[in-house]
C-alpha cells in the first residue's frame, strides 16, 4: 500500500484493521493452524503495512502472556491425582520420617493479594535483599513470590538460597509444594524439583512443616541436614559442610562435581543453559567425572568429555550430543 | 539531531529492504514499549480523541516503512519525530485551525529525553505486570486467556469448558487480545495517569 500515510485512513479504519488482526492472532494461537491458514495470513499481511503493524502489535502482546504459564504451579496446590506417583529416590529414602502430604488450601488463581514476583531465566541469578537485610538468592529458571509483608514467600519453581534475619515475633515462612520451611534464624537452601522438594540447612535452625500435620510433629532441621520431601514422604540425611558448599557453588557461577556420573552432571548443567547436553548412551552415562565448571558454559564440559574420555561431540542449534 | 529521513509518500517501496523479520523484531522490541509515551503525546497534542487510534496506526506505518530501509539508531527520538511530523502534516492538509493542536510540541523535548527503562528491571517485573494486566481484563475474556495460557486449552476446549459457542469464544478472545495490547502497551499499570 503506497499511500499508507495519514490521508488513507477512513474513520474507524484503524479499529477495523485491529479487529481483523485480533481474529488472525486468535485463529493462529487458539485453533488448529494449517499451511493454508499461514498462506492466507501472509496474503492479508502483504495487503498493507497497516495490517502488518496492527498484527505485530497484537501478536507481541499475546506472546508476552506466554510467561503467564509460570503461574501454572498453582494448579498443583489444588488436590490432584498425578502427584501420587511421586517417589523418593531410593538412595535417600532410607530412614525417612513419613509425613502425610497435604495440599495447601486451594488458592484462587488470580485474586491473591498483590505480591512481588521475582523470576530468573535459564542461566540467570538474582539476589533479593529484604527490608530487614535478609537475603534471598534465586538460581537459574526460578520463580519466587514474596508476600507484601516480606515474611512469607512461595518458591514456585527452581531453587534459592535464603539468609534470613531471625525475628521471633514474625518468623519467615517459605512455602514450597505444600510444605513450609519456618526459620528459627537460618541460612538454608531450597530446591523445588520436578517431583520432590529438597531443603538443606546451612546454619541455624528451621522447622519443616506440612499443612496436614500438627506443628508438634514438624521436623526441626539443624546444620548439615538435607530433607527431601516427595508426595507422601520426607527423608532427612546429613551432608558434610564441604558437600553443602559444593551444592551452593552456583552462587559463584560454578558447578562442582565430585564422582558424579556424566549423565547426572550433564543434567545439572542443562538447568543453566538453553543449549542442552544429550548423553543418551547408557554405556557412557555412568562414566565418573570430577571437576569444576562454569554454570553458563556447557561447551567446556563437552570438550572435557571429548578430551578426557575420547567421546564424540555433535553440535546442533539446541543440543550438544555426547556419544561414543 | 541525527538526520532522520522520514518516508515520503512517493517513496514507499525502498530499493534494498531490510530483513523483514529483523524489522519486525526491532519494532516489537524498540517501538511498542514507547507506546504509552506516544499515546500521552497524542492525547496532549490532538483535540479530537476519536482520531487517535488512526493517528497511531499511521505513525506506526511510517515508522515501519522507514525501518525497512534502515533501522533508526535512536528509536525514541525517531518515533517522536515521526509523530510530530505527522501531526503537522495533518494540520496543514486538513486545514485544521491549530488550536493547541501541536502547540505543545516543545513538550516533546521532555518525552525524548526520558531515559529508557532498565531492561533488567522490565524483565524482572514482567510476570507481575502480566498478572496486573490480566486482572484488568473483563472477567470473560480473562477466563479465556487464562484457560489458554495457564491451563493450555484450545479454543474449542475453551468453548466446551465455558459452555458457549465457538463463535462466542472467538469474540471473547478477540476482545481479550485487543484489550491486552492496550493494557500492556498503551496504558501500563505504572503509568495510569494521563487518561
Amino acid at each position: 500500500m503506497s499511500n499508507a500515510g495519514l490521508e488513507s485512513s477512513p474513520a474507524g479504519g484503524a479499529a477495523e484493521i485491529e479487529a481483523d488482526a485480533a481474529a488472525w492472532v486468535r485463529r493462529r494461537h487458539f485453533w488448529d493452524w494449517s499451511e493454508q491458514d499461514q498462506a492466507s495470513l501472509e496474503a492479508w499481511l502483504n495487503e498493507s503495512l497497516a495490517h502488518e503493524v496492527a498484527y505485530l502489535r497484537l501478536e507481541a502482546a499475546w506472546n508476552r502472556t506466554e510467561r503467564l504459564a509460570a503461574l501454572h504451579p498453582f494448579k498443583h496446590e489444588q488436590p490432584d491425582v498425578e502427584r501420587r506417583n511421586w517417589r523418593v529416590p531410593l538412595a535417600i529414602a532410607a530412614g525417612f520420617a513419613a509425613i502425610a502430604f497435604a495440599s495447601a488450601a486451594a488458592l484462587p488463581l488470580l485474586h491473591r493479594p498483590m505480591e512481588t514476583i521475582y523470576s530468573t531465566p535459564v542461566g540467570g541469578r538474582e539476589i533479593i535483599t529484604l527490608a530487614d537485610g535478609s537475603k534471598i538468592e534465586l538460581n537459574t529458571a526460578s520463580v519466587l513470590h514474596l508476600a507484601p509483608d516480606q515474611r512469607e514467600a512461595l518458591l514456585d519453581k527452581g531453587e534459592a538460597y535464603f539468609q534470613i534475619k531471625h525475628d521471633a515475633a514474625h518468623p519467615f515462612a517459605l512455602r514450597v509444594a505444600g510444605r513450609s520451611v519456618v526459620d528459627l534464624g537460618t541460612k538454608f537452601f531450597v530446591r523445588n524439583g520436578q517431583n520432590q522438594v529438597e531443603v538443606a540447612l546451612v546454619e541455624g535452625r528451621a522447622r519443616l512443616e506440612s499443612a496436614a500435620v500438627a506443628p508438634s510433629r514438624a521436623i526441626v532441621l539443624t546444620p548439615g541436614d538435607v530433607a527431601v520431601a516427595s508426595a507422601d514422604t520426607t527423608s532427612v540425611t546429613k551432608m558434610s559442610a564441604h558437600d553443602l558448599a559444593n551444592e551452593l557453588s552456583w552462587r559463584r557461577g560454578l558447578l562442582i562435581f565430585h564422582n558424579a556420573s556424566l549423565a547426572s552432571a550433564a543434567a545439572v548443567i542443562n538447568r543453566y543453559n538453553d543449549n542442552k547436553l544429550v548423553v543418551d548412551d547408557p554405556a557412557i552415562a555412568k562414566l565418573t567425572i570430577n571437576g569444576t565448571f562454569r554454570t553458563n558454559d556447557n561447551q567446556v564440559f563437552a570438550r572435557m568429555a571429548q578430551d578426557v574420555f575420547g567421546l564424540r561431540v555433535t553440535y546442533r542449534a539446541n543440543t550438544t550430543r555426547i556419544s561414543r | 539531531m541525527t538526520d532522520i529521513t522520514e518516508t515520503s509518500r512517493e517513496d514507499s517501496r525502498p530499493g534494498a529492504p531490510m530483513n523483514a523479520s529483523e524489522v519486525r523484531a526491532w519494532f516489537v522490541r524498540e517501538v511498542l514499549p514507547l507506546e504509552a509515551d506516544l499515546m500521552q503525546f497524542l492525547h496532549h497534542n490532538w483535540r479530537n480523541k476519536s482520531d487517535i487510534a488512526d493517528l497511531r496506526q499511521d505513525i506506526y506505518v511510517r515508522i515501519f516503512e522507514t525501518a525497512r530501509r534502515e533501522i533508526p539508531a535512536r528509536p525514541r527520538h525517531f518515533v517522536f519525530t515521526v509523530a510530530r511530523n505527522l501531526l503537522i502534516d495533518r494540520v496543514r492538509r486538513e486545514h485544521i485551525i491549530p488550536f493547541d493542536a501541536v502547540a505543545d510540541v516543545d513538550a516533546l523535548g521532555f518525552a525524548m529525553e526520558t531515559p529508557a527503562p532498565d531492561r533488567a528491571v522490565i524483565a524482572r517485573d514482567e510476570l507481575r505486570r502480566l498478572r496486573a494486566a490480566l486482572d484488568r481484563l473483563p472477567p470473560r475474556p480473562r477466563e479465556a486467556v487464562v484457560l489458554r495460557r495457564i491451563e493450555g486449552l484450545t479454543g474449542r476446549q475453551i468453548a466446551i469448558h465455558m459452555g458457549i459457542s465457538e463463535a462466542a469464544v472467538s469474540k471473547l478472545i478477540d476482545n481479550g487480545i485487543r484489550a491486552l495490547a492496550d493494557i500492556l502497551y498503551s496504558d501500563p499499570e505504572d503509568r495510569r495517569n494521563w487518561a
